[in-house]
């Protein structure tokens, strides 16, 4: 113990807030790195997947001879040979009690349902050999029709995608605020409502297109296995697969090392990672497998796919009274992890910011044959948010009144936070009329009202648009009850650890494990606040069960609202410890000390100190500590919260449409987000700049199509359209600031704002340019030629490209020619 | 078999490869130069992205055999030899340039070539100029700042801001 002079010390200044550089980025510029395909082991063994080229047949036979006897191929295995042995793919989501899972094998034994399932794997001692051998292995399918479109799949005489089921939908799951008493009645108000506005939009397939292809590694040990994969959810794959495989979990550990990207794509128990493990076991040896970008595209999972029918209903003023929602969601050909809940969660958020008296939603979970889909960044959220914000804008046209003004009337006020929603959820705070006034700013909202006018008028070929968005979003996922009372398999809780050094030094293990978001750097800003310890003092360990042996991983934006609560409460803990311990060395009672900037002081006794750091050692030393405690002052912490927490915001979009092209541009893009108290502005900013390019991109540029034989034609970044530099705006963003009740940082979550907000808002723009010329919908992506088409033909600009195109369907392979649906003699499922 | 002898990051290295090997392949799993990764398999995403003989070139388009000869540096190669980070290392650390850092190697490679080319480039040139690099993390904005930063930087200015 040191007693220190009582320096007056400028208090160093609070991390939280500092735009602070990161650390993870010292490997990430440097190539030093640690992506899961740059493993390598002893005796390490390459799988490589025979993968179907057809999306719904029976597999008559399956000949593996010829790669067997390929040069350094040490094995091959079909589905047959881990039929007893696979089990299923979990599905930890049955939301509603009769759900229909007709369970998802890692590798199809006897049916495909969709293009890019596995029917062989090979094994090869390098990935080369196992590669070329994909190619030697023969499969005889006999052909079924396949079952593509949402409609058509819940039509009455459609072909089905498994056909030992009834049907091909899983679910029917239905809120209604009338029956939650949360609500009125529907109907009813349905039936009073002066004015009625339905639309149908379409939530095209997206892909989550993370940069890091998915990769595993399994190195068997005994009778214990070693997992590192690409994954955002290191422990919730610990505990599936030990269910899946039998594999004991506590003779499982699985790394997350560095992850390039996630978005949803990489929450997910791959069949992948099950075929690692369950072909680790056979062999005795280390496997590798690191997929394709092609495969990426094809067989990891998709996200959004639905059909929305939405009804509103308002009064003549503009007051809203209902709102009524029907949902065909596409399952595609078997549930994933929380493949029915993406839709259901959704469920919650199509009311948005407005104030609905009554509200229901209906939604069917559908089977297609098609890569299944599950969550994708924002996962229900953006398809509940496009589909009011554009509701909202079409009631606005049908009641002549400015889309801002029908907004204004029906939001939430800025007093009347607590505000218990006809969903049923409670929003935490805000000030949407605050968000909107600074965004309209921003914008340059008046001068670029003034230049439509003036395009307007002299039929300029470039007409302009403006577009809003104003939204909310339920992030912090997620309270555990709520999460039981939606019947989801696990909790939404979040843990984390310190442990002090005893050279001062701070490890944090979190359980929520990163793959870009700066949990490392963050984390550190909290506990340099929390211990008063510097910043380059705090090393956050994460991505390991071995090493973080607790946690729920990261998604829903809940990493800092629940994982780094966790980390504020363990660290509030460590200082409760070591005050016992302060006060024993500095003869002083508990109630006498103040804690501040890492130190220990007595009330009134200047120069009596002793500092947070130093205490770690003299426990480690542990000569001198008081008798009734153990001498460590580490300590953990399970943060469970009690709500969600709800960012708002208001992003404002200026398209220009060349309406002789069809080329849409974005003019300015504006926004400003209200994600609670800000951490570190850098990582904020970066987030909602990030989620921007991907809503604009499902706005513009992305959609996986499939063709009417069920090919995936966007199949390789050449076609399926990740948007580049070029493709993309300067982005104008601020923040306001009203802190979430419900956390002690009071963080909202960041991460999917910007994806979540900006697509209505682009959209939105582009039909403002072009409503006047009797377009009222353009479907996404908005394509030149569809925009182009809406303009000179009306409707919504129709499928991707013209009939008899690859884009469109008809598009046929050796293997699929002759198997004639009606979608494919018309020329298109679309 | 073809030999090759290259110098990858200052070091030479003589190997036996099958010709088909790619350029990437031969660096990652032959040298174990790992800092150079693969992101697609159409050439569409650039995070492979090294320079060989000074010129920035995805390396899943060259063949190894094709580099038989040639000086090629990658990110491992290019902070000074006291470990100074490059200038555009340092820009997209301090413009929060990256986010996963899956892109970053092949985004820094392009950038350094770009920079070579056009010293003082505007946003909208650097947009176009880093096109052949996919980025998911990071809607470009904070790399065009980077890129901006360390144009100022490497000609002497005061940085660049976006």
């Amino acid at each position: 113990m040191t007693v220190t002079e009582d320096a007056a010390a400028v208090a160093p200044a609070k991390e939280v807030g500092q735009p602070r550089r990161r650390k993870e980025d010292a490997r990430l510029i440097t190539g030093r790195t640690t992506w899961t395909d740059n493993m390598v082991l002893p005796g390490m063994l390459h799988l490589a997947v025979v993968r179907s080229p057809v999306a719904h047949a029976r597999i008559t036979a399956v000949d593996v001879s010829a790669a067997q006897q390929a040069p350094n191929v040490v094995a091959v295995f079909t589905g047959r040979d881990l039929a007893e042995e696979q089990g299923s793919i979990p599905c930890a989501w049955p939301v509603t009690p009769d759900m229909v899972n007709p369970g998802h094998p890692s590798i199809a034994v006897d049916q495909v349902n969709h293009v890019g399932e596995a029917v062989a794997i090979v094994v090869g001692r390098s990935k080369a050999a196992a590669t070329d051998a994909v190619e030697l292995v023969d499969v005889d399918y006999d052909l079924l029709p396949p079952v593509l479109d949402l409609e058509e799949a819940v039509a009455d005489g459609s072909g089905l995608v498994h056909d030992q089921l009834a049907s091909n939908t899983s679910y029917h799951f239905v809120f209604d605020a009338g029956d939650a008493g949360t609500g009125a009645d529907t109907e009813q108000a349905f039936a009073d409502a002066e004015v009625v506005v339905s639309r149908r939009f379409v939530q095209q397939r997206l892909i989550p297109a993370f940069m890091e292809p998915r990769s595993v590694v399994v190195q068997p040990q005994g009778e214990n296995y070693t997992m590192w994969s690409a994954t955002q959810v290191p422990h919730v794959l610990r505990v599936m697969a030990a269910m899946v495989t039998g594999i004991p979990e506590h003779k499982l550990r699985v790394i997350a090392p560095d992850v390039g990207g996630g978005f949803g794509g990489k929450l997910q128990v791959n069949p992948e990672e099950i075929l690692c493990l369950l072909l680790a076991r056979r062999l005795g040896k280390p496997v590798k497998w690191t997929e394709t970008r092609s495969e990426s595209l094809m067989a990891a999972h998709h996200g959004r796919g639905q059909v929305q029918f939405i009804d509103i209903a308002s009064d003549r003023q503009g007051n809203v009274k209902g709102l009524r929602v029907r949902l065909l969601a596409d399952m595609g050909a078997y549930l994933r992890l929380i493949t029915p809940g993406v839709p259901a969660l959704g469920a919650f958020m199509f009311p948005g910011i407005y104030k609905f008296p009554a509200y229901r939603f209906e939604c069917d979970g559908v089977f297609t044959n098609k890569v299944p889909t599950d969550a994708y960044r924002g996962a229900g959220r953006p398809e509940a948010t496009f589909a009011v914000e554009r509701i909202m804008d079409e009631l606005a046209v049908e009641l002549g009144m400015d889309p801002l003004e029908l907004r204004r009337k029906n939001w939430i006020q800025a007093d009347e936070f607590p505000f218990t929603t006809v969903a049923g959820l409670e929003y935490d705070s805000g000030d949407y009329e605050q968000a909107t006034r600074e965004a309209l700013e921003l914008l340059g909202y008046d001068e670029l009202r003034a230049e439509q006018k003036r395009r307007r008028e002299s039929g300029d070929p470039v007409q302009l648009g403006i577009g809003f968005s104003t939204f909310t979003e339920m992030c912090g996922l997620a309270p555990s009850r709520v999460l039981g009372s939606l019947s989801y398999g696990a909790g939404g809780w979040e843990s984390a650890s310190i442990r002090m050094l005893p050279t001062g030094k701070v490890e944090v293990v979190t359980g929520s494990t990163p793959h870009g978001q700066g949990h490392e750097t963050a984390w550190s800003q909290l506990v340099a606040d929390q211990l008063g310890v510097p910043f380059e003092d705090v090393e956050v360990l994460h991505g390991d069960t071995a090493i973080s042996p607790r946690g729920m991983d990261t998604y829903g934006s809940r990493s800092l609202v629940v994982g780094g609560t966790a980390v504020v409460k363990a660290a509030e803990k460590v200082v409760a410890k070591a005050r016992k311990v302060a006060a024993h060395l500095l003869e002083a009672s508990e109630d006498d000390l103040e804690f501040a900037d890492g130190k220990f002081a007595v009330r009134g006794t200047p120069g009596a100190t002793v500092g947070i750091q130093e205490i770690a050692l003299a426990v480690f030393a542990a000569h001198n500590y008081p008798e009734d405690i153990e001498p460590s002052i580490d300590a953990e912490a399970t943060f469970d919260p009690v709500n969600f927490s709800f960012p708002h915001g208001t992003h404002l979009c200026a398209m220009e449409v060349d309406t002789d092209t069809g080329m849409v541009k974005i003019r300015k893009y504006a926004c400003v987000d209200d994600v609670g108290t800000i951490v570190n502005p850098l990582i904020v900013e970066g987030q909602i700049h990030g989620g921007l390019a991907q809503g604009i991109a499902q706005a513009l540029y992305e959609e996986a199509v499939y063709d009417a034989d069920g090919n995936l034609t966007t199949g390789s970044f050449v076609d399926y359209l990740v948007p580049t530099a070029a493709d993309l705006p300067h982005f104008d963003t601020a923040t306001t600031v009203h802190a979430a009740p419900g956390n002690p940082i009071g963080a909202k979550g960041v991460g999917e704002a910007g994806c979540i907000a900006s697509t209505p808002a682009v959209v939105n723009a582009a039909l403002d340019a072009v409503r006047h010329l009797g377009v009222s919908d353009i479907l996404m992506p908005l394509t030149p030629e569809r925009v182009w088409r809406a303009i000179r033909t009306g409707g919504d600009g129709g499928a991707r490209a013209t009939a008899g195109t690859n884009a469109y369907g008809g598009a046929q392979t050796e293997s699929t020619a002759g198997v004639a649906t009606p979608a494919s003699e018309l020329g298109g499922d679309r | 078999m073809t030999s090759i002898n290259v110098r990858v990051d200052g070091a030479s290295y003589s190997d036996d490869v099958e010709p088909r090997t790619l350029l990437v392949h031969y660096l990652r799993e032959t040298l174990g130069k790992v800092g150079t990764v693969v992101g697609c398999d159409t050439s569409n995403c650039g995070a492979c992205t090294v320079h060989l003989d000074g010129e920035a070139v995805k390396s899943c388009t060259v063949f190894a055999v094709q580099a038989d000869g040639s000086e090629i540096t990658t990110i491992e190669g290019i902070a000074g030899g006291d470990g100074a980070l490059h200038p555009v290392q340092k820009a997209f650390h301090e413009m929060h340039g990256l986010q996963c850092g899956y892109c970053t190697p092949g985004m820094i490679m392009a950038s350094i070539d770009l920079l070579k080319e056009n010293p003082s480039p505007s946003e909208t040139e650097i947009r176009e100029g880093i096109e052949g690099n996919l980025c998911r993390c990071t809607g470009y904005q904070n790399i065009v700042r980077a890129v901006q930063q360390a144009a100022g930087e490497m000609s002497g200015a005061t940085g660049g801001q976006a």
